[in-house]
């Protein structure tokens, strides 16, 4: 059962998804998500090992069309439209629904060329320069880069690299951005200017971030939702409320088993 | 600096229509490339089939080629063949699979291994006729072999060593460390953990690696042609000395005459060539199935 | 005393079989390794016989008539030693072979890689191999009998031999060796590469050429190289289908002679052994050799100097 407690009006909603089940094979991955994402936030996904988060994500842009075995039942409604829908092009979608991954992958590439690339294939037709620099500076890198544009993208540490793949997704002007665990693969410090970032990102963008690090979603998220192993392994939503409400006084008692740390 | 954003429709126009199709050329683009090859081996069957399926029956086998088609048989191309690989194979196996032994269980990690390295990988790439050409100063003449069998037989080991290299360092790779391990543990010296342990388990590795090996070799008519210097034989190898040919031989041989009907023995030889080799790589892989399947036991 | 005695025999019995085991498997290590060296020994042979018996060539034509002459007539009069013909006829038919087999090689390779499901690579795969496998006189066959009059009536006086149905049956055969080489670099791109790209909004035809290929290069082109130099060492299929005429020409509707058929023409031939023309084929060996061990070793070179990291 999902305790929404959010009742929002359409509008405010970024991404909602109706009734949605993923299937891998004969599988039940995710069972039943209704959720409302709400624009302009921050937006945590928590839960064990296995929930189906990262999988709940990556429907979120059709990332999971290229699983072969992966069927999608249900809706995720975007700017009123299901994104499921046959009318949709996937890779229009995914312009406007960015992503990050949790282990940085820059392109063998230079760093300049690595976000031009998005611009490129997206059909750019202004100045690339200013673009480049633009992204780079909403990602907070470009005051370290700016002399060394053309050097391979994998000079850079693990924590830029990450924040290069931020400024990538950037360029492409999505109104949405996925984080799957971002600053997992990183050091304390690197994790701490990406979660940074994340809060001065959500002015401008919708972000629906992954995490296994309860007091990383308690310090970046306003809202959180709380995703959990049922019966027959599926993963399924238990509950989705502020931050501050999930975090101090939970409706359901699996979540504060799960955020008291009784089990992970 | 973030909140100089501008809208975003008029910049990224997408270009949505133009990327689709293009995709689309492109994905037929490749997929027809796939039936190139599909096609082309669909049409050579069919030419050789066509062509050949005539000439065969057993007097094509047991005769011996003659001026007169009707009458032209392949019978000491077969023997020929059939001696050749027989001793292509004594001398290949022994020296390829110990070489593999070596590489794998004893070499060192320095410069001479190495090299060895090297060298197996690059007479991989090295052209067959060189091999000939290898086997007619070396053998031939230097050893005095004269253009026998004998000769015949070690330039072709030396052609297909590289591959029965190869594969018998796979096979004795992937025999599980935890075999190596206990037999060390019972106090056995390394030489029979290798012969008690190592080559029973990889021995189905190997053999399937020698028969690819073989069907590599049986189709080789360059550097053959380079120590036999015959195309046109009329009798049956009695020992290793003697003179030879080989199918792919009496195959160019017939080939190369004018008149329509040896394009059909030809084709005719093709096809027991072909089925030969066809043979032999159901074996291997008959072999390499069932061998995957021990092992998981 | 006894007990004594009995536990000094039985310590000999087992230090002697421990002996013999241990002589048993040093000798085998020596003979294993002997069997590891045969390869340096071959390589070293090549070198040296190819060497030795051009030498013999070359002291009685140099080499700058060899490498420079355009007229190659060693066996008719008046004799000429100019290899360039023989080379020009090696790269003409080679020239052809790679235009249709390294694009379409590659393309097969980027559908097996990007875009084929499953279950349509375990079908397709084998049938390249299959075609991998098959000797090369039967595509020598498949030229002369088949390519060659479907040539004719495209192209109205077209002689029986040519470097143009050589030409096009080689692109044939090692496409296969280009699609699985190449097939295999792209595989090697790690599939975060490709997530990366799809996430960014673009289509799969971009990620295959812009990100996976560019990715995959060095291991690429080292196929394009090894292809290219298999062709040069190809043998039975230019001597069946491409013809017996050196020349320096570069119309692909004639007939030439590759240094393969020409040694091959040769040692069918009643060169008596030592004589000049018999070492011919040695110096045109040499010539072939040093191109297919450069290309080789390029090869070789390009992938782990080029080795992209990701």
């Amino acid at each position: 059962m999902v305790l929404e407690k959010k009742h929002m009006k359409n509008a405010d909603a970024a991404l909602t998804a109706k009734n949605l089940n993923v299937y891998y094979g004969d599988f039940l991955a995710i069972k039943d998500v209704n959720m409302a994402m709400k624009r302009n936030s921050v937006t945590a996904l928590i839960g064990p090992s296995g929930c189906g988060k990262s999988t709940f994500l990556r429907c979120l842009n059709r990332m999971n069309d290229l699983i072969t075995s992966a069927s999608v039942r249900g809706e995720i409604l975007f700017e009123d439209l299901n994104i499921y829908s046959d009318k949709v092009d996937a890779t229009e979608i995914r312009s406007k629904i960015g992503m990050v991954f949790q282990k940085p992958n820059p392109f063998p590439k230079s760093i300049y060329q690595n976000i031009a690339f998005g611009l490129k294939v997206n059909g750019f037709s202004g100045d690339i320069d200013e673009a480049v620099e633009r992204s780079l500076h909403q990602a907070s890198l470009w005051e370290e880069v700016k002399d060394r544009l053309d050097d391979s993208a994998f000079t850079l540490s693990g924590g830029q690299q990450q924040r290069l793949c931020i400024a990538r997704a950037l360029a492409v002007e999505p109104e949405v951005l996925l984080m799957d665990e971002p600053a997992s693969s990183l050091d304390p410090i690197a994790t701490l200017a990406i979660e940074d970032l994340v809060r001065d990102l959500k002015a401008h963008y919708t972000i629906i971030i992954v995490t296994h690090n309860m007091q990383q979603a308690a310090r970046v998220s306003d809202e959180t939702a709380f995703f959990m192993v049922g019966e027959n392994r599926s993963g399924y939503l238990v509950e989705h409320d502020d931050t501050q409400r999930i975090f101090t006084n939970p409706s359901n008692e699996k979540t504060e088993e799960y955020i008291t740390g009784r089990f992970s | 600096m973030a909140s100089e954003l501008r809208p975003v429709s008029d910049r990224l126009r997408r270009k949505r229509t133009y990327r689709r199709v293009l995709g689309g050329i492109f994905y037929g683009l490749f997929l027809a490339s796939v039936c190139v090859g599909i096609i082309g081996l669909v049409v050579l069957l069919y030419e050789v089939l066509s062509n050949g399926l005539p000439w065969i029956n057993w007097q094509f086998i047991t005769d011996y080629p003659s001026r007169h088609p009707e009458e032209a048989g392949l019978f000491s191309a077969l023997m020929g063949t059939v001696w050749l690989m027989g001793m292509t194979a004594l001398f290949t196996v022994p020296v390829g699979v110990g070489a593999a032994i070596y590489l794998e269980e004893y070499a060192p990690r320095n410069i001479l291994t190495r090299v060895i390295e090297i060298n197996v990988a690059n007479l991989a790439g090295v052209p067959s006729i060189v091999y000939g050409l290898l086997g007619l100063a070396l053998f031939v003449t230097w050893f005095q072999l004269g253009r026998s069998i004998l000769a015949g037989s070690m330039t072709l080991s030396l052609l297909v060593l590289p591959i029965v290299i190869l594969s018998s360092r796979e096979a004795i790779r992937a025999v599980p460390d935890s075999y190596r391990q206990a037999a060390y543990a019972m106090g056995a010296d390394q030489w029979q953990v290798i012969k008690q342990v190592i080559l029973p388990s990889a021995a189905p590795g190997i053999l399937t690696g020698t028969i690819l090996a073989m069907s590599r070799a049986i189709g080789e008519a360059a550097p053959v042609i380079a120590i036999s210097a015959l195309v046109y034989l009329t009798f049956v190898p009695a020992h290793p000395m003697d003179r030879f040919t080989v199918l792919p031989i009496q195959i160019y041989n017939w080939i190369a005459r004018p008149q329509d009907e040896f394009r059909g023995l030809a084709a005719a030889g093709i096809i027991v060539l072909l089925v030969i080799l066809l043979t032999m790589n159901a074996i291997a892989v008959f072999l390499r199935n069932r061998y995957q399947v021990r092992s998981e036991e | 005393m006894r007990a004594q005695e009995s536990k000094n025999i039985a310590g000999q019995i087992i230090s002697r079989r421990r002996g013999a085991v241990r002589i048993e498997g040093f000798i085998v290590k020596w003979v294993f390794f002997a069997c590891a060296t045969i390869s340096i020994l071959t390589t070293t042979g090549i070198l040296f016989t190819l060497i030795y018996q051009a030498t013999s060539f070359f002291n009685e034509i140099s080499i700058w008539e060899f490498l420079t002459g355009t007229r190659w007539t060693p066996i008719l009069k008046p004799r000429s030693y100019g290899v360039l013909p023989l080379v020009s006829g090696t790269l003409l038919v080679t020239l052809i072979a790679a235009l249709v087999a390294l694009p379409t090689g590659l393309m097969a390779a980027i559908f097996l890689s990007e875009y084929a499901p499953d279950k349509l690579r375990r079908f397709v795969k084998p049938v390249l191999e299959v075609l991998a496998g098959i000797p090369t006189v039967v595509y020598g066959y498949f030229a002369l009998t088949f390519v060659t009059p479907l040539l004719q009536t495209v192209f109205e006086g077209l002689i029986v031999f040519n470097a143009l149905s050589a030409g096009l049956v080689m692109g044939v055969m090692i496409i296969p060796m280009v699609s699985s080489l190449s097939e295999d670099a792209m595989v090697a791109v790690p599939r975060n590469l490709r997530e990366g790209a799809y996430a960014l909004g673009a289509t799969r035809y971009e990620v295959s050429m812009k990100i996976v290929v560019p990715a995959a290069l060095s291991g690429i082109i080292a196929a394009f190289i090894l292809a290219i130099s298999r062709a040069i060492g190809e043998t039975m299929l230019v001597t069946i289908a491409a013809g017996a005429t050196p020349s320096l020409s570069f119309n692909p509707m004639e007939s030439v002679q590759t240094m393969t058929a020409y040694i091959v023409q040769l040692s069918l031939g009643e060169a008596p052994v030592g004589s000049l023309e018999y070492n011919t084929i040695f110096a045109v060996g040499l010539v072939l050799f040093a191109m297919t061990f450069v290309m080789n070793l390029l090869g070789f070179w390009i992938v782990r100097r080029f080795r992209e990291s990701y």
